[in-house]
């Protein structure tokens, strides 16, 4: 059953990433990433993380693709594809640079032998269990917690100072 | 069923990603991608997270997407300067600071 879940989600996921790469129309594409988002967030459900399942949807889904959505329908709404390709090559360049990378990524994937890493499947309460998160967040990760607000502060102020319009 | 495949589908979607990037000249289609880059790397967080039973992946995954946020806000922010002052968005045309 796992298995099956896992191959629909993946699947999901694989084919609307291609689709935020190959579309040529920004709406479609940030949508096909949208898609791509729920489904990671089916996947991270699987992995018993429900947590960050539920805030995926919610804020990455829900708040930051609307940001995105809201600036691309700000700027170019109907406007004919922006950049038809004058340089064809750059596509090949940017498969075989995909390749290489893929080439490099599965020695490391293979070499790391996960039966290697000490885990105790048996004793474990859910990892994603939210008081659990809720708990290192607010006394492990306190100082990592706070700074993480005055980055978002930095962002809001540094938002709207670069896309004020300049009197 | 181990966490192998969530690490190899996470390998996919960051080359994809990677990819994305390369080829993409819009700038909004570039952050799309690299926010797939993102989500990438935080399937990655939680499944060893899962695997170790343990909560440190999700909080680091909780973080990127704090990240995250604020990159897109800022980056968006440029976005719309660039626009505003040079009517593109094309990267090929945001030269200025090249020398």
């Amino acid at each position: 059953m796992e298995i099956w879940l896992f191959y629909l989600f993946g699947g999901i996921a694989l084919i609307s990433a291609v689709s935020v790469v190959a579309q040529r129309r920004l709406v479609y594409s940030a949508i096909s990433l949208i898609v791509c988002l729920c489904a990671l967030s089916g996947i991270y459900l699987l992995l018993k993380a429900q947590f960050i399942a539920a805030v995926q949807v919610i804020v990455y889904a829900g708040a930051i693709m609307v940001l995105f959505l809201f600036v691309i329908m700000l700027l170019d709404p109907f406007s004919p594809p922006v950049l038809t390709d004058k340089r064809k090559r750059l596509g090949y360049v940017g498969a075989s640079m995909g390749g290489i990378a893929l080439v490099l990524l599965y020695p490391l994937l293979k070499a790391y032998d996960l039966s290697k890493v000490p885990h105790e499947p048996e004793t474990l309460v859910p990892a994603s269990d939210v008081q659990r998160i809720g708990h290192a967040l607010f006394t492990d990760y306190l100082l990592p917690f706070e700074v993480t607000s005055i980055l978002i502060l930095v962002g809001i102020i540094g938002a709207v100072v670069l896309a004020k319009k300049q009197a | 069923m181990g966490i192998l495949p969530y690490l190899i589908l996470s390998a996919l979607l960051f080359t994809i990603g990677t990819v994305g990037v390369i080829v993409k000249k819009n700038v909004i289609a570039i952050f799309l991608c690299i926010e797939l880059m993102l989500n990438a790397a935080n399937l990655s967080f939680v499944a060893f997270s899962s695997y170790l039973g343990q909560t440190h992946g999700q909080i680091f995954v909780f973080l990127v997407m704090v990240v995250a946020a604020a990159e897109a806000a800022v980056g968006l922010a440029i976005t719309i300067a660039l626009y505003r002052n040079r009517k593109t968005l094309s990267v090929d045309d945001a030269d200025i600071m090249k020398w």
